[in-house]
């Protein structure tokens, strides 16, 4: 039953990294979480990318996250990780809902451009506004959750690192719930059929709107645990090439069932994090050539070989 | 009134400059539906290759007059080898596909192009100012410009000129817009569609690495200014309409304007300038300002 | 009887094009109604006129008592008016049981929105799999709709546009591209799913045979205008109609086959 599946396999994964964590050694907690951070934009990739409709410009709102959790701290000295996380929310939530209502009128070239050209908007404003450092970016450091104190103690690097955890445990389970009902099988629908939805009753514009506004929370959220646990916020998080990561992850990871992004993306870091170290100018080759491969010979992504091998067992 | 003059001026050089970096895009666009983001990475080996041919003619003592030559030859050799090297060797067998795919395709080919360019070059920047302080400088008013920026809207009036020239005068031109219009009716009726792909692919490659070539003198050449200029080809062929030449000429020169205006006005805003013409366009044509029409479906 | 659906000098012109011209039908409430004409002739025009795609240049449509002239397709499938169409529109990566339930999802969820508390009895999937045993689709139950057979396309079709419980029901073209021996088939099908849930039809069709078999009534097209309306037996026999439609063969009493 691949529905118990998910379900089942989220939370033996959300155990282990929970009991595991104080074990592990700090750059694998790292690299885990920050896996863990892209993962969930990757997530809300997944159900636009399912509906239909590819954005290459998720960068904004993974920006808007990371600027949202760190300007708390710069300009009212807020640095709870709760309040960081709810800011995150609200600022995507509200400039997708609005930024929605005029996208959701586009589609393939011309919805990816614009949500490219929103990115880089912001990225041109926030390069040129010298109170949040320009193209340096700023530093952020979160010092309390709930009130309590973190910042400094020894449990620091494991709390961020297990609300991370948390967060897209119960990101994932929400997709896999709303992606099982009928909404969300109406984003298949529209993918193939824009017209038949329509003259069957349902709006394709209120569902396109409502998918994009949960993706561009999801990749606030994303963007918000990234600057939390990364310490380091600047403008390229809203680079199109940043956008472009996200799309990259998610053809790689594949659409077809919520474990896929966090799969894909923890493949995507732990390979960039060591071409990083040895080859730091082949780093975008090696990316560039799996791509065409996983296009041309895989174009389920990686998901599809893990089905195709349950299939076969 | 001076100010108006200045923004008109360097409204225009820019307009110049964008039209010249966006014709290759959207022509390739036009007749093989492919919106090639390693336009960017061609963009920048054209400026990379004149950057070291230049260089190096002029470093071998001959006569400075004859880097621009080299910088031409330098581009259309970048165009004569990556055109078909890509679109035979990678392209042709995608054909076909999504278009989300393709374009994902050459995203792929422009990361790889990238860490080549990185490969071959170096990170370090690497300069060509010659060509441009070498022609000097002339006076508008109380207005100096450098010479060289006419020569940027020469090229760009002489691509246009030619491109329309060969699009509606000859007989391989037309052959062309046909295929923009109908590939299968195109096909049907007898026109090697496969060899149009070939020629536009090579000829929009080369469009790209002559506006890297013509820009290496303005700036210093380092990775990531293909990324940065991708970015601007897009919007100006999406605002124009996708494929259409004329809308890249209208496009860039509203965009090249309006950023003008911004950098005299609200420097703040420049990079802000070309995307919120985007999304305005964009609103009042959802297809951009010239776009071809759709029949009916149901 | 009561009449369901009401045309009031209904125009349409494409440019120098006139696709409909001073149209005026009023349908009764479960009458089957087929519109006949050749290619052009208007029949098209008036389905997509009625189910909201295309707005009439001039002219009213009433549902009830409702004028649904200004309204979008979405909401005119949501007041009881659904289309099946001549390329049928799936969603091809969808079995046929999800393309169903998708439809049957849309009601569910709707609730009060739609014309009248329609929803169906029994969960979601049980609905499904009784419009699959109604239209002889159990078999192909998870196959993915992209793979179907040209009949069996045609089919889903109209299930799905049955699915979303309407009471008026436009058919554009249901059995063309679909085999002379099967014709009758799907036909009968159709009609029987027609009948069960008291739905009102309206069919655009080029075969006579049947046209004859299946209506009440049968509007004729000829140049955006209607130039025939009454019983089937009558206006195949009329002679306007058997010069713009049907052609002269028909006078002489052979052919099975419907030339225009």
């Amino acid at each position: 039953m691949k529905r118990d599946f998910t379900i089942r396999t989220l939370v033996g994964v959300l155990i282990a990294l929970l009991l595991a964590g104080p074990l592990l050694p700090r750059w694998a907690m790292f690299l885990i979480t920050v896996s863990l951070c892209y993962g969930t934009v990757v997530l809300g990739m997944m159900l636009l990318m399912r509906t239909g409709v590819v954005s290459f410009g998720h960068g904004l709102y993974y920006c808007l996250g990371a600027y949202a959790a760190g300007t708390l701290d710069v300009l009212f000295g807020v640095s709870d990780i709760a309040v960081m996380l709810l800011a995150a929310v609200a600022v995507t939530g509200v400039v997708s809902a609005l930024l929605g209502l005029l996208l959701r009128k586009y589609r393939d070239i011309f919805f990816a451009m614009l949500s490219l050209a929103f990115s880089m908007i912001l990225y041109g404003l926030l390069v040129k506004t010298s109170a949040l450092g320009s193209s340096d970016g700023f530093n952020v450091a979160a010092k309390t959750l709930f009130g309590i104190r973190i910042a400094g103690t020894e449990f620091e690097r494991y709390v961020i690192f297990a609300v991370t955890v948390l967060i897209a445990f119960v990101a994932a389970v929400c997709m896999h719930k709303y992606l099982a009902s009928h909404m969300g099988r109406l984003a298949g629908a529209i993918r193939d059929n824009e017209l038949r939805v329509e003259y069957m009753g349902a709006s394709v514009r209120n569902t396109i709107h409502v998918n994009y506004v949960m993706s561009a929370v999801l990749a606030g959220l994303g963007g918000a645990l990234a600057a939390v646990s990364v310490g380091h916020i600047d403008p390229e998080m809203s680079y199109w090439t940043t956008s472009g990561e996200f799309v990259f992850v998610a053809i790689l990871a594949g659409t077809g069932n919520v474990l896929a992004p966090f799969l894909g993306a923890f493949i995507f870091e732990t390979i960039r994090s060591f071409a990083y170290e040895y080859s730091p100018n082949t780093w975008q080759m090696a990316l560039g050539t799996t791509m065409l491969l996983v296009i041309m010979f895989l174009p389920g992504g990686l998901w599809s070989l893990f089905t195709r091998m349950r299939r076969a067992a | 009134m001076n100010q108006l003059l200045a923004v008109l001026i360097d409204g225009l050089i820019y307009s110049s400059w964008l039209f010249i970096i966006a014709v290759g895009l959207t022509l390739i666009y036009g007749v093989m539906k492919i919106l090639n983001i390693a336009h960017g990475s061609l963009y920048a080996l054209g400026a990379y290759s004149a950057a070291s041919l230049a260089g190096y003619w002029i470093n071998q003592g001959h006569a400075p007059m004859g880097s621009y030559a080299m910088m031409l030859v330098a581009a259309i050799l970048v165009g004569l080898i990556a055109g078909p090297v890509i679109e035979r060797g990678l392209l042709r067998f995608m054909y076909g596909k999504d278009e989300i795919v393709l374009v994902l395709v050459t995203y792929a080919v422009f990361l790889i192009l990238e860490d080549f360019i990185k490969l071959t070059w170096g990170v370090d920047p690497y300069f060509l100012y010659q060509p441009y302080s070498l022609l000097g400088s002339f006076d508008v008013g109380n207005l100096t410009y450098p010479v060289y920026n006419l020569v940027l809207f020469g090229m760009a009036v002489l691509i246009g000129v030619t491109l329309v020239w060969v699009l509606t005068k000859t007989s391989r031109g037309k052959m062309l817009v046909a295929v923009i219009h109908d590939r299968e009716m195109a096909a049907a009726m007898g026109i090697n569609v496969s060899l149009v792909y070939f020629v536009t692919f090579t000829a929009g490659a080369m469009l790209g690495a002559v506006g890297g070539a013509l820009t290496a003198p303005m700036i210093s050449v380092q990775p990531g200014i293909g990324a940065e200029t991708i970015v601007l080809a897009f919007a100006v062929v999406v605002i124009g309409g996708l494929g259409s030449l004329p809308g890249a000429v209208l496009a860039a020169v509203l965009v090249g304007l309006v950023r003008s205006a911004a950098v005299h006005y609200r420097p703040e805003l420049d990079l802000f300038a070309i995307y919120f013409v985007m999304a305005v366009v964009l609103i009042m044509r959802p297809k951009g300002l010239f776009s071809v029409q759709e029949a009916r479906k149901i | 009887m009561a009449v369901v659906l009401e045309a009031r000098g209904l125009n349409k012109n494409f440019g120098a094009v006139t696709a409909a011209a001073d149209i005026n039908v009023a349908v009764e409430r479960d009458s089957v109604v087929g519109l006949i004409g050749s290619n052009g002739a208007g029949k098209t025009t008036f389905i997509n006129m009625v189910t909201g795609y295309l707005k009439p240049s001039s002219g009213s449509i009433a549902f009830g008592s409702r004028d649904i002239t200004p309204l979008a397709p979405r909401q005119i499938t949501r007041l009881g008016i659904c289309r099946s169409f001549q390329i049928p529109q799936l969603f091809s990566t969808l079995s046929v049981y999800e393309n169903l339930l998708v439809g049957v999802g849309i009601v569910a969820s709707g609730g009060a929105k739609w014309a009248d508390a329609s929803r169906h009895a029994g969960t979601p999937s049980e609905t499904v799999d009784s419009i699959l045993e109604r239209f002889n689709l159990t078999g192909y139950r998870d196959k993915p709709a992209g793979v179907l057979p040209e009949g069996v396309r045609k089919l889903l079709d109209i299930a799905m546009a049955m699915a979303v419980k309407p009471k008026i029901l436009l058919l554009d073209e249901p059995t063309s591209g679909v085999s002379a021996d099967e014709k009758f088939g799907l036909m009968d099908m159709v009609m029987e799913a027609v009948r069960a849930q008291q739905v009102t039809v309206l069919f655009v069709e080029h075969d006579m045979d049947i046209v004859n078999r299946y209506t009440h009534r049968v509007l004729a097209f000829y140049e955006g205008r209607i130039i025939a309306d009454g019983e089937p037996g009558v206006v195949l026999d009329d002679a306007e109609v058997r010069k713009y439609v049907t052609g002269e063969a028909r006078a002489a009493g052979g052919g099975k086959h419907a030339a225009h």
